[in-house]
């Protein structure tokens, strides 16, 4: 069976004066209807370049793409990498929608927020503007936001943060989307309001029957809203698993560096927080080995210089879960 | 008790908003609103709070960056409200700054040993060994490599460029140091280095903190004792441990319900309290206890009358029904 979204060794690069910035790099994952996948991973390790490249929202003139991204829409499936702008524009808020993590600058600030809600809904559906303005109401009441007859000709800045995503939601949902691409949705929010926000993500999840893609560096909104995670570093995947495995068996050092050093309220007072050591590589010529290398405690536990000459591909370290590391998980373990 | 450094009571800031073409006066926004507290010699009090509720202006008003509008600030046994900035100067020298964003903090134009020299310049200090001997010694004390003292701030990431921010605050050997979300910016593995690095700085030096942040789980990281603030008040101050374990007002136990803890199965079985609403305008406060507009628990005396700090417990709270 062909998933809902396929990802297949996808790699972003971006020529730049300084060299060329391999911002994705042979990235590989699916996700199926009604789950939410988290991609997680710190600033600059591609987890936004991927979600561009799945709405097909790279420019190819000034960047590298390749590999192939396969969304499968009323049976037959389209690969976005190579497929007309015509037919990337049909799939771009039709079959897969994406909301940004600043409601501000994504809604525009001279339209009301009826007009902009209606104009998604008319570039994909055949109806009069009546119409569309009665589906943007619908759509305002079901994310939450009272008063919707009147309140969808009012303008973004009338509208608090937290209601400006609702809005970005209702926009991003008007044509049903399979695929949901939520690019750090809750990041500029209080957590008050993070948590109606995640709440009604995951209320809509069910409505819509929607596949959900969360991509975050929060790794207490995973824990809370994931079926299964992506774990990125420098544009490579270096981990895959349940939510689950991950959070209770880590089997990459990075993820287990990660995890160990997000201060958590339920933790004793005053203990001192486990740390990385030394920051993310640059993207412009990677080492040819692993690129967590230079910062991996468990490196010089693999014989030889295997880290640092070869890099290591993704394999299988128990079942459905997946790590990019020279080490087993028992190995892993032992040395933890 | 131990003696305490800084000492603020009913301490308020008020911003006028003008409009209109003769700039007439339209409203007052209560930014901060008869705040207390104290911080002890070497202690670490966190200051959280969502945005708009006035611990920003809290922190920068204690600077008398802002005019405090009334109340008073005692810093070290000196009452500093009416200071001019010029009686204030030689004070700057013991209460420094760090600030949210590495980016906008430093000035791209100046090297990093000017920017961290900057403060023995101003203060007419010179300092034992020479000034670069010295601001080499910081650099390396941040843990940044003393030989990129000629090098500009655009070189560094954000990680290190806090670090910097951090070198010039200790500079003066300052006796308090606010920090205004220090580590807000900055990615997970960054992060919990620039908080290791703010807790060894604090046992070397003697320094006091007053962190001013909205991650509680950072706030419950680092500090001894936490001010909860909403919409310029102040709801609830209490021990750090007793805070999380057990909050006594409404409001801080819908904060602490709403941070996620980085474990599915803890997350997922745990109860949570989910807030309805927004924020209110701090322009146009509920009457009563600010609060009472998304509390489930506001009755008739929750909206007349405004709430006196009592005590419970070992904390301080402001409610008229507490948990």
């Amino acid at each position: 069976m062909s998933h809902l979204l396929e990802v297949k060794n996808l790699s972003v690069a971006f020529p730049t004066e300084d060299g060329l910035v391999q911002a994705t790099d042979d990235l590989s994952f699916h996700v199926d209807l009604g789950e939410t996948l988290a991609i997680v991973g710190e600033s600059g390790s591609g987890k936004s370049v991927s979600s561009m490249a799945i709405m097909g929202l790279h420019n190819p003139k000034s960047t590298q793409i390749s590999g192939q991204v396969l969304i499968s829409s009323l049976g037959h499936s389209t690969d976005v990498v190579t497929a007309s702008s015509e037919e990337v524009r049909r799939l771009r808020g039709g079959t897969v929608s994406m909301i940004f993590q600043d409601p501000m600058s994504a809604l525009h600030p001279y339209f009301t927020i009826g007009n902009q809600i209606s104009e998604a809904w008319l570039l994909h559906n055949d109806g009069t503007k009546a119409d569309a303005r009665k589906k943007a109401i619908e759509m305002l009441d079901l994310v939450g936001i009272s008063d919707a007859s009147n309140r969808v000709d009012a303008y973004p800045h009338q509208f608090s943060g937290g209601m400006r995503q609702r809005v970005m939601i209702a926009m991003a949902l008007v044509n049903h989307p399979k695929i949901l691409i939520a690019d750090e949705p809750t990041t500029a929010l209080d957590v008050t309001v993070q948590a109606q926000i995640l709440k009604l993500l995951k209320d809509m999840q069910h409505e819509f029957n929607m596949a959900v893609i969360l991509i975050t560096h929060d790794l207490g909104v995973v824990a809370e809203v994931a079926d299964r995670v992506n774990v990125m570093y420098a544009g490579r995947l270096v981990e895959e698993g349940s939510v689950n495995e991950i959070y209770k068996n880590p089997v990459h050092p990075y993820t287990i560096g990660l995890l160990a050093s997000v201060p958590r309220v339920d933790q004793a007072h005053g203990t001192r927080l486990k740390t990385i050591p030394g920051q993310p590589p640059s993207l412009i010529s990677l080492p040819g080995g692993c690129a967590f290398e230079p910062r991996c405690e468990f490196a010089k536990f693999v014989p030889g210089n295997l880290c640092k000459t070869t890099r290591p591909q993704v394999e299988e370290k128990h079942t459905g879960h997946l790590a990019r590391c020279h080490l087993s998980a028992a190995e892993i373990k032992a040395h933890q | 008790m131990s003696e305490n450094i800084l000492e603020v009571s009913n301490l308020r800031k008020y911003f006028d908003i003008s409009g209109g073409i003769i700039g007439r006066k339209r409203h007052t926004v209560k930014a901060v609103d008869g705040v207390d507290l104290t911080v002890a010699k070497g202690e670490t009090v966190g200051l959280v709070g969502e945005s708009g509720c006035g611990k920003t202006t809290v922190g920068r008003t204690i600077l008398k960056l802002y005019e405090p509008t009334a109340g008073s600030i005692i810093f070290e046994g000196e009452d500093i409200t009416k200071y001019s900035q010029r009686k204030m100067k030689p004070l700057r020298a013991q209460m420094q700054m760090i600030f949210q964003d590495p980016y906008s903090s430093l000035n791209p134009r100046h090297t990093v040993g000017d920017i961290v020299a900057a403060s023995f310049a101003i203060h007419k200090v010179t300092p034992e060994g020479g000034v670069k001997k010295t601001v080499q010694g910081l650099l390396e004390r941040v843990g940044l490599n003393p030989e990129h003292i000629n090098r500009f701030p655009h070189e560094f990431s954000g990680g290190q460029r806090q670090r910097i921010g951090i070198a010039r605050a200790i500079a003066l050997r300052p006796k308090l140091i606010i920090a205004d979300e220090p580590v807000s910016a900055l990615d997970v593995s960054i992060q919990a280095q620039v908080v290791n690095l703010l807790d060894d700085l604090q046992s070397e030096f003697g320094l006091s903190y007053l962190i001013v942040a909205h991650d509680l789980s950072v706030v419950q990281h680092i500090s001894d004792r936490v001010v909860v603030m909403y919409l310029g008040k102040v709801m609830e101050v209490a021990r750090t441990e007793d805070l999380f374990k057990s909050p006594h007002h409404p409001y801080t136990k819908a904060l602490l319900s709403a941070v996620p803890i980085p474990d599915p199965t803890i997350e997922r079985s745990r109860e949570r309290i989910t807030l309805v609403g927004d924020l209110p305008s701090p322009a146009n406060p509920p009457t009563g206890c600010v609060f009472n507009t998304r509390c489930w628990k506001a009755q008739d005396i929750c909206r007349n009358s405004v709430p006196a700090q009592r005590t419970v417990g070992t904390s301080t709270v402001a409610c008229h029904f507490p948990e």
